[in-house]
């Protein structure tokens, strides 16, 4: 692929160009709007993006308004994978008839929320990543269905209150995991996948980079902090992204052709309360439960840690 | 038949209605296709990746995971400004349905075949008319075929009419599974010079084009969203006429045509029985058995469903004394219980028309042999008779049920 884009390094390097545009109606404080800013100021204008249902989706394009100045087509909650795999092959298919001039380079981009890739888009996104078309499935995870009022999803964490794993006499919040889509996407033999965060958008907007530079399907699986369904005031979005990744919640990883790596490392761990404590929907939970989880994050870092081959998340804060 | 010069190149081949459908994709030229097998519906896509695997088509075949993202995956190739063809029958139409009104909604010329197949439970992999009948409100035109010829013709016509920028909707051509999706007929072909000469390609509709980006499937209040519908319920109205150009430049080309309806034996006919598809073939051989007898019979076929071809069918059936209708799907709950009888009785509500006996048959494939469609028409025969039409439907067909 001739991308003529310089590699991002430093914050100077990305494109000051913007494709979405202000006057969309996501919430204050919304960090879905720095993501999607960010992917389309790496992707450039030569993009086509397919949009799941979702808050993204509902908040720019408000008949007759438009927050995209790049093509867009929205078509149901489930099929983004689908309708990209259909974008995709119809520009081979027009490349091979004369209709689009071959070198003309078309990135194309299938963003969805949590609900539109682990749970009602998981299908389509797995043909999609299956069947190898080149498209870019970017996830961005509020870790819930806030765009319907908070309700728990595939992505929900465990403890967090949701509207419908409510803190009541039976239920305190999620009971399971995370379901975890970044081994998932591996599995199905994909050269790219990562996972991102907004809070470090060097890292974020590189992982953009190289998965829109593969010849195949890629995955970045963003965190999306989200004002409204996690209870935190507006200006503290990005201040508890990057608790996520301080105190390992968040582990910001690449996968590539067979390589992995962790790409932000962390020298002192963060506790897990950091994290928790400026958020309402774990406001309910009691020293005993922090500390379940303080050690589920324990666990997981021995084995990120023993896959990296060294140590590349330290040890707990004193 | 072939009449004009430009038919004399034309091949006649054997081919299912199936095998036929693929041929009509082939020689229109699509550049996408995507589908997912079932059956009776899955040597369309067999046949379709053979003629691309052998260079006869240049386009891109998308192995999907479901028909809900075969339909997804051709509205993007559309959307793109590609010409697309998908198939299915029964599930698969159904599990579609949410995306059937996406593809109308955004005016997305996308050409579909049915082999039309009885819905589950219990399962039934045989022809009936259930899968279609519960899509005929997604705002789609749809056009049953007879044969295997018709089929082929008609698939070629529906990218005339879906990508006429008057109509810009989506089309469905239907037939019967397994009485015709698997029966070898002689059909004459005419070759990838059709896409040139009667369906040149020219993307009419909104695309995605990053040098001219626009947004496709946003979000509307109610101040928008009606007007949409509005405008999309008057294209279905209208295309109508578009259908039916689409057929006479098609006759002047290449000789054959179908109009929205076809009558039998009609001129001088007192009883009529209405079919589609496949039954209709069958109808005219019950006609000709019941004019032996001296009863003066006819037979209607309804090609084009929806939209609806109100003024063109009440030309056939307003001087009737009796109409029978056959429905092959049920409406439960309702009386009557077949659809198109339905749909009869309340587009002239306020015409002078015969009695119409609605009857249901042929559901699941229940066999129905010549005797059985002269059988029909002595019911309507006597039912007509004893002035005892009703809004009742019979159930033709039923083990133990005597009409």
């Amino acid at each position: 692929m001739t991308y003529e884009l310089e590699k991002i390094k430093t914050l100077w390097d990305i494109p000051k160009e913007e494709h979405l545009v202000g006057g969309h109606s996501l919430c204050a404080g919304c960090t879905a709007a720095t993501i999607v800013r960010h992917l389309l100021k790496v992707a450039g204008k030569n993009t086509i993006v397919v949009n799941a249902t979702g808050c993204v989706e509902v908040s720019t394009t408000s008949f007759p308004y438009t927050a995209w100045r790049v093509p867009w087509l929205h078509v149901a909650f489930e099929n983004a994978g689908a309708v990209a795999s259909g974008v995709e092959s119809a520009i081979n298919a027009l490349k091979i008839k004369g209709e689009i001039p071959v070198e003309k380079e078309i990135n194309v981009i299938a963003i969805a929320g949590d609900g539109g890739s682990f749970d009602i888009g998981f299908q389509a996104l797995s043909g999609l990543m299956e069947r190898g078309h080149k498209v870019m499935f970017v996830i961005y995870d509020n870790e819930a269905y806030m765009n319907t009022g908070i309700q728990r999803s595939g992505a929900t964490p465990f403890a967090a209150w949701t509207t419908t794993t409510p803190v009541t006499r039976r239920i305190r919040g999620e009971w399971r995991n995370k379901k975890d889509m970044f081994d998932i996407a591996i599995a199905h033999g994909i050269d790219y996948a990562a996972t991102a965060n907004p809070a470090y958008p060097v890292d974020m907007d590189s992982k953009f980079q190289k998965g829109l530079s593969k010849d195949g399907p890629s995955l970045v699986h963003v965190i999306m902090p989200c004002t409204t369904g996690w209870r935190f005031e507006p200006k503290y979005g990005i201040t508890i992204a990057k608790l996520a990744t301080e105190t390992a919640v968040w582990v910001n990883m690449e996968y590539d052709v067979g390589n992995f790596s962790v790409t932000v490392p962390v020298k002192k761990r963060k506790h897990v309360r950091e994290y928790l404590k400026l958020q309402g929907r774990y406001s309910h939970l009691s020293e005993t439960e922090i500390e379940l989880i303080q050690e589920q994050i324990d666990r997981k870092v021995e084995e990120i840690n023993k896959r990296a081959g060294k140590e590349v998340i330290g040890p707990l804060e004193a | 038949m072939a009449l004009g010069l430009e038919t004399k190149k034309s091949e006649l081949k054997p081919l299912s209605t199936n095998k036929a459908v693929a041929e009509a994709a082939k020689d229109s030229n699509v550049d996408v296709v995507a589908a997912y097998p079932i059956t009776p519906q899955t040597t369309v896509v067999e046949r379709l990746a053979e003629l691309i695997g052998e260079g006869e088509l240049d386009a891109e075949i998308i192995h999907v995971e479901s028909e809900h993202s075969a339909l997804s995956a051709v509205i993007g190739a559309s959307a793109m400004g590609a010409r697309t063809f998908t198939a299915t029958s029964s599930q698969g139409l159904a599990l579609m349905h949410e995306i059937l009104h996406i593809a109308s909604g955004l005016r997305l010329p996308i050409v579909m075949s049915v082999a039309t197949r009885a819905l589950s439970a219990p399962i039934s992999i045989f022809n009936d008319h259930s899968d279609i009948m519960n899509q005929r409100d997604t705002g789609w035109i749809i056009i049953f075929t007879s044969s295997a010829q018709e089929t082929y013709d008609t698939i070629i016509q529906a990218y005339k009419i879906a990508e006429n920028s008057n109509v810009l909707l989506p089309v469905m051509v239907a037939y019967d599974g397994y009485v015709m999706s698997h029966t070898i007929e002689p059909v004459e072909v005419l070759g990838k010079k059709v896409a040139e000469e009667y369906i040149p390609k020219k993307v009419s509709w909104n695309r995605l084009d990053p040098d001219r980006p626009i947004t496709i499937g946003t979000i509307t209040s109610p101040d928008y969203y009606y007007e949409f519908k509005y405008a999309q319920a008057k294209a279905l109205e209208s295309s109508l006429q578009h259908i039916l150009e689409a057929d006479s430049e098609f006759k002047k080309k290449y000789g054959r045509g179908y109009g929205a309806v076809e009558g039998y034996m009609m001129e001088d006919a007192e009883i009529a029985v209405l079919g589609t598809s496949s039954y209709f073939s069958n109808l005219k051989y019950a006609v000709d058995e019941l004019r032996k007898k001296g009863v003066k019979a006819g037979a209607i076929k309804l090609r084009v469903y929806r939209p609806f071809p109100r003024e063109q069918l009440y030309e056939l059936i307003k001087g009737l004394r009796a109409l029978g209708v056959i429905d092959r799907s049920i409406s439960y709950g309702m009386t009557p219980s077949g659809p198109i009888a339905l749909d009869l009785m309340s587009t002239y509500r306020y015409k002078n028309i015969p009695p119409i006996q609605s009857f249901v048959a042929g559901i699941g494939q229940r066999r129905m042999l010549i005797e059985d469609f002269v059988r029909i028409y002595e019911i309507l025969e006597r039912r007509a008779s004893s002035n005892s039409i009703n809004e009742e439907t019979l159930f033709y067909g039923v083990k133990g049920i005597d009409l």
